[in-house]
């Protein structure tokens, strides 16, 4: 029976989380002896892309009830096409909200913040995160059907074209549950848990007028910019940069912590990541103790310095 | 308006994490517990909306270790617990019993958090609300009610979004719906007045878990750190472009 796999849009253009959910798809499909089945809702990017990943068959829904965003209105949807075992979601925003009420809806055992591919298929076993990235739990489902969202950043994209076709996939959906007053998406920058390199920073910047050394990096770097708790509650950053255990966890190929001392809580948010760099003035900061490379210095100095080196190196 | 508030209690933010022997199980010797800090703004909100009329209720799914949380959740404002009897067992098994509470006893707004930080399921608010057909607001970083509507800013990747839904619904927040310093720290009042307030205990339906959990394990911990003189940065730019190769 074949995978199925929510191919995320915004804007009507697959996203990077999508594409990393379909080639997770993909894997299980190997191990299974099937094929990949994506579905896609108002998508106007090309099913190319998802062939790429390995989708063989792409389902294109197309329906003004799903022009905004409602867990329920999707899963009603989705599930109304979902005709095997096994789905996968992303885990972005959409797809953390989607899973469990789709799950809900077909009565799937669900597995979120999955780590990495099945290691059985049945009963479906996966090892997840768990107690905020201090532990890994190995799940196992408990039905016939499961439904995975996989923990942004840490399967990653996985080539595997694939001749694929799509189709246009008819629903009938009861209406929108959600009215959109407003929306606001920073056009531009990066999407902190998509991204592959963050910069972040914390209460050794002294205040928020020194952070332009912070953006100038990431922006030479092309990462995201984050901070720690203290910063977004006193206003220096928005929320939407608190990582740790009360704000997003991350998992990006680099991590550049400065000025940040390295609170079990901040840890936990970002241990995930691959290299994990520090920049503190203190030498007993207790963030060296949980990084793969590090600085004893004042950011403020060393912040520019690097910035111009890695300039150099970029060329 | 009724409100019911999930909480789950989860061990102090601080809390060493360790398994048991047979690694089948968390050890909990020695473990604080807390409110999840998560749930903590959602009670708050709560609490605020007693202004305009809300009676709100906590529901924990839980043994007796968690009536000490339920106490402190009472002293923070709510004005009625309910403890369901049960070791929870998995996701599905907490929502097939806070649906069942809210079947019996009708609330107009469900508050949850969005993740509990033990297991970080990221599931129980969705589950609930699709076992009863509810509307769903994930990551709620703002909300207020209007007569039968909740108008919600929920966090979409790489912004916000308003919104509005019908009530019953049921909305999973995280900081943002209401700030830290509006967080409520208990006074000797709320305390003592907390003690009288009542705390029922509802026994378990019985359902049956979709997840089973084998084993757990610590993550591994990372080889030691490589320092580098605050003068030497062409050495850190080496590193990171030849070594690990991440720039
Ligand atoms: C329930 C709970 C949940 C929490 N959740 C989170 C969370 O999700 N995320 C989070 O981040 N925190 C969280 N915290 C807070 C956490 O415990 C720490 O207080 C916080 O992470 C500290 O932030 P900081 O490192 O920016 O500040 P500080 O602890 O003040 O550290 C500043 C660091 O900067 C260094 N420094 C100072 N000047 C310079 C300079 N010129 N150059 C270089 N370095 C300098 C200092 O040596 C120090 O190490 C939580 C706390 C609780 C109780
Ligand atoms: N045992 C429980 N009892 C009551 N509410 C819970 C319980 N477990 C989880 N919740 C609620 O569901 C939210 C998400 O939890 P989880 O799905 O476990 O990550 C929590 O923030 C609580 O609001």
């Amino acid at each position: 029976m074949s995978i199925f796999v929510y191919a995320e849009c915004a804007e009507g253009t697959y996203k990077k989380s999508a594409l990393e959910a379909v080639s997770y798809a993909k894997t299980v499909a190997d191990l299974a002896g099937t094929d990949v089945i994506a579905i896609s809702v108002n998508a106007t990017d090309s099913s190319e892309k998802l062939y790429t990943y390995g989708a063989t068959k792409v389902l294109k829904i197309t329906n003004d009830s799903l022009k905004s965003f409602s867990a329920k209105a999707y899963a009603e949807a989705l599930s109304s096409l979902f005709t095997g075992d096994i789905f996968v979601f992303p885990g972005s925003n959409e797809g953390l909200s989607l899973a469990p009420y789709f799950a809900g809806k077909v009565g799937a055992a669900l597995h979120t913040n999955v780590l990495a591919a099945p290691t059985q298929l049945s009963p479906f076993t996966v090892e997840r995160k768990a107690f905020s990235g201090k532990g890994i739990m190995t799940a196992q489902s408990n039905s016939d059907k499961t439904v995975v969202a996989i923990s942004q950043n840490a399967y990653g994209l996985k080539d595997n074209p694939v001749q694929g076709s799509e189709e246009a996939a008819s629903v009938s959906v009861s209406g929108n549950d959600v009215q959109v007053l407003s929306h606001e998406v920073k056009s531009g920058t990066l999407d902190l848990k998509d991204a592959e390199i963050v910069v972040s920073a914390g209460r050794g910047m002294k205040g928020p007028e020194n952070w332009g050394m912070i953006e100038d990096l990431a922006q030479l770097l092309g990462a995201a910019t984050a901070c720690s708790k203290p910063v977004s509650d006193i206003g220096w950053r928005p929320h939407s940069e608190h990582v740790g255990q009360t704000g997003k966890a991350i998992a990006p190929k680099l991590y550049i912590a400065v000025g940040i001392s390295g609170a079990i809580q901040h840890l936990a948010g970002v241990n995930g990541s691959k290299t994990i760099v520090v920049v503190n003035n203190d030498p007993e900061a207790p963030f060296f103790k949980s990084a793969d490379y590090g600085v004893v210095g004042d950011a403020l100095q060393v912040i520019p310095q690097l910035t111009e080196k890695i300039k150099a190196l970029k060329g | 308006m009724k409100i019911l508030v999930c909480i789950s209690s989860v061990p102090d933010t601080t809390s060493k994490i360790s398994f048991t022997a047979d690694q089948k199980s968390f050890d909990t010797t020695g473990i604080q517990w807390v409110i999840n800090p998560l749930d903590e703004f959602a009670l708050t909100k709560a609490v605020q909306l007693q202004a305009s009329g809300a009676q709100v209720t906590i529901a924990t799914v839980g043994e007796t270790i968690v009536e000490p949380v339920m106490r402190k959740a009472l002293a923070i404002g709510a004005n009625d617990a309910i403890r369901i009897n049960a070791n929870p067992q998995d996701s599905y098994t907490v929502a097939e019993e806070i649906v069942a509470l809210v079947k019996e006893n009708g609330y107009d707004l469900i508050l949850c958090g969005k993740e509990s930080l033990d297991y970080n399921g990221n599931a129980v608010p969705g589950l609930v609300a699709s076992m009863l057909e509810y509307p769903f607001v994930n990551a709620c970083i703002g909300m207020e009610v209007q007569g039968n509507t909740a108008n919600c800013t929920r966090e979409i990747d790489g912004g916000k979004e308003k919104i509005s839904v019908s009530l019953p619904a049921v909305i999973a927040g995280q900081k943002g719906l209401v700030e830290e310093n509006e967080l409520i720290i208990p006074n000797m009042r709320g305390i003592m007045s907390a003690r009288t307030k009542p705390l029922t205990v509802k026994e378990a339906s019985s359902s049956s878990a979709k997840v089973n959990s084998v084993q757990f394990q610590n993550t591994p911990g990372r080889g030691a750190v490589k320092l580098v003189d605050a003068s030497n940065l062409d050495e850190l730019v080496r590193m990171l472009h030849e070594d690990a190769k991440v720039i």
